[in-house]
């Protein structure tokens, strides 16, 4: 078993939480000197920052939104001045407006180093050559991986997203062993490989690092399947850094969260208060070591749980389930709380579907209606109309049962859905609520 | 080895420590640096068990020392090396060294003064050539090593040195941090209070800025070099101006 920084990786639980205060009361000290937001919100809120004894004081301090960062847009949250400040990212906007947030050179370092982390625990050493297909500029997958990648060591193809023909004959020559992307686009890539008839055991892929949007177990094992790679999950967002927060280990159950940078906790979005581990709620994070862009218990609207358990991998960092929905992707379909990757789990598990899906939802009359498209296989699709009315029987049947609430489920030729390169949009809703 | 958490002491109603925490590991080096009047010393004696702490906890070897008396903080290996030397000037190097080694002589019975004092006189040469001289007639340079010897003599698990640098010359300064690196080398942990930022910086593994007794930055060292806050307060820096490099080590 590899370690990249096996000393903080491996370290007693009782001396990273001694880590963790010391560089949780310098970041308070820093936040309130130097950013007049965090001054103000703490003096509002009648909060000392000197009155922080432990980790677990952190439930006391105020929340930071994207809204609070959409609200000091473009610099108003930073923590040092510009001139110290070596790079620029925005966030890739998912949801509207970008934020903006910067480094210092420290930063930088630590953020390589935290890739490079997580790539080592995925299995990639300075042997291997990491094709890097998430976008480069403002969006930081694309940066935050390639000097990772560099700072293990390892052999860096800075191709970034798109032209997928292009990225497959890469694949080929360059025999890329690892392959860096939005685990959508990985399955893009799959298909548009068997497509063109390319034997996946002559490649040289060995390692696949996903991330960027949340996916499933089933998706996994297709890609694992599609690839013959080992794939793994990693997480990050902008806002606190970029990838490198948390990232599964070869064991392939839960992320590793870089506990010593960055301390996470579970609340109810809706109560907003923290929640034992075990239970699924949002993830808010605040940063421990960050010099330019500190944010403090930052909501990232992102769901998963904490796995307190620990890893086989002799990792003591504590690790997350993969991320199993965003807070503003739930969707409230009959007063049910609907969420677009338990959908996505059934459809993967069930026969004679491709993974590639939309959920449109409308509303008629005052009714809430759901209509889930699928691609199915050619064959299925040619003939058998009573192979496919089985099929639909299925599909909702088992959407009944997991979701409680009934959907309509359309069958489409394979290829008719959009492919996204980057991030997938998999739901429409064109209710306006 | 040490672990700090929210300490508070002060003097009378003077509240100097504000909630510090910070921990040394085994085998590092680690630098506490600051302004004067930051608490750097204060912090240095609390730990020592000289100044009472009134909130917080000092944990050293998992055990708590809020109550202990200096003596037998020395007795559990954590010897502090004072500012200003403070040798007994009157006594001979030799009498001053053995002063600090009876904690020791109390507790083993294998205790072989001679193979001790050999030792120390191993690491500073010069304080063999002068065992029989006055410890008040050394130079500062000379002085500052015999009050190293004598935290030595104690066998401490941590040395704790409080601005061993201080008025010495650049060429002694240099000796000296020479020497305390060669202390972690051999084995020993060290926290070292320096107002000479850069200098400490360059040979510590980690460092603790403190200001008006609270700590505002803590990290690795080279990161704390290349801290631009760090650069202004305490390298006398323009962040313009080329990277923090250290020429005095």
């Amino acid at each position: 078993m590899n370690y990249w920084e096996e000393e903080k990786e491996c370290m007693s639980r009782n001396d990273l939480e001694q880590l963790q205060l010391e560089r949780l009361q310098s970041t308070l000290f820093r936040v309130t000197t130097h950013v007049p937001f965090y001054r103000k919100k703490f003096k509002d809120e009648g909060i000392d920052p000197d009155g922080f004894n432990s980790l677990a004081d952190i439930s006391k301090l105020p929340f930071t939104t994207k809204d609070d960062l959409r609200n000091n847009y473009p610099y108003g949250l930073f923590a040092v001045p510009l001139r110290d400040i070596v790079r620029v990212h925005a966030s890739s906007g998912t949801t509207g407006m970008a934020t903006v947030v910067g480094y210092t050179k420290n930063d930088l370092k630590t953020w390589s180093n935290m890739v490079a982390r997580i790539l080592t625990a995925a299995g990639v050493t300075d042997e291997d050559v990491v094709q890097i297909a998430f976008g480069y500029g403002m969006f930081t997958g694309g940066f935050g991986l390639h000097y990772g990648a560099e700072r293990l060591g390892a052999s860096v193809i800075p191709i970034s997203s798109g032209n997928t023909k292009r990225q497959i004959q890469i694949i080929q020559d360059f025999r890329t062993t690892a392959l860096v992307c939005t685990p959508s686009y990985a399955l893009v890539l799959a298909d548009a490989m068997a497509e063109m008839d390319i034997n996946i055991n002559a490649l040289s892929l060995k390692f696949g690092l996903f991330g960027g949007e949340p996916w499933s177990e089933e998706m996994r094992r297709e890609i694992q399947t599609k690839l013959n790679i080992i794939a793994t999950d990693n997480y990050g967002l902008s806002e606190v850094m970029g990838p490198g927060v948390a990232g599964e280990c070869i064991e392939r159950n839960g992320l590793h969260i870089n506990e010593d940078h960055f301390l996470v906790e579970i609340i109810n979005p809706e109560t907003l208060e923290p929640l034992p581990s075990g239970e699924v709620g949002e993830v808010v994070v605040t940063t421990l070591t960050k010099e330019g862009f500190p944010v403090i218990r930052y909501r990232t609207r992102d769901l998963a749980k904490i796995i307190d358990e620990p890893c086989p991998c002799g990792r003591t960092l504590r690790r997350m389930s993969r991320i199993i929905g965003r807070t503003d992707d739930m969707l409230i379909i009959k007063g049910v709380n609907v969420y677009p990757m338990q959908i996505e789990s059934i459809l993967f598990d069930i026969e004679g579907t491709e993974p590639h899906y939309q959920i449109i939802v409308e509303r008629e009359g005052r009714l809430d209606k759901v209509q889930v498209l699928v691609e199915v296989v050619e064959s299925l699709f040619s003939d058998q109309m009573k192979k496919q009315r089985q099929l639909v029987d299925h599909i909702k049947k088992r959407l009944a049962a997991e979701l409680g609430i009934g959907v309509e489920v359309k069958l489409v030729q394979k290829k008719t859905l959009e492919r996204f390169n980057g991030k997938a949009k998999r739901v429409i809703d064109k209710r306006s609520l | 080895m040490l672990k700090i958490r929210n300490l508070e002491a002060g003097y009378g109603k003077l509240r100097v420590l504000k909630k510090i925490s910070m921990h040394v590991d085994a085998g590092e080096i680690v630098t506490l640096i600051g302004a004067n009047g930051a608490g750097k010393t204060t912090l240095l004696y609390t730990i020592a068990g000289m100044i009472r702490a009134t909130g917080g906890d000092i944990v050293l070897f998992e055990q708590n020392l809020k109550a202990s008396s200096p003596q037998h903080i020395v007795k559990m290996g954590c010897s502090l090396v004072p500012e200003g030397r403070q040798v007994f000037s009157t006594m001979s190097v030799e009498d001053n060294l053995i002063l600090g080694g009876y904690v020791q002589y109390r507790r083993l019975k294998s205790y072989s003064q001679a193979a001790e004092l050999q030792s120390i006189y191993d690491i500073f040469p010069v304080l063999k050539d002068r065992k029989n001289q006055l410890a008040g007639t050394l130079s500062g340079g000379e002085q500052q090593m015999l009050a190293m010897g004598r935290a030595l003599m104690a066998g401490p698990k941590l040395i704790m040195m409080d601005e061993p640098s201080t008025g010495l010359a650049p060429l002694i300064i240099k000796e000296i941090f020479k020497i305390i690196i060669g202390l972690r080398e051999a084995g020993n942990t060290v926290l070292l209070v320096e107002q000479n930022a850069k200098a400490a910086l360059a040979i510590a593994d980690r460092g603790y800025v403190l200001e008006t007794g609270k700590i505002i930055l803590q990290g690795p060292a080279d990161d704390l070099l290349n801290n631009s806050d760090v650069q202004r307060a305490y390298l006398g820096r323009d962040v313009d101006s080329a990277t923090a490099t250290c020429d005095i080590i």
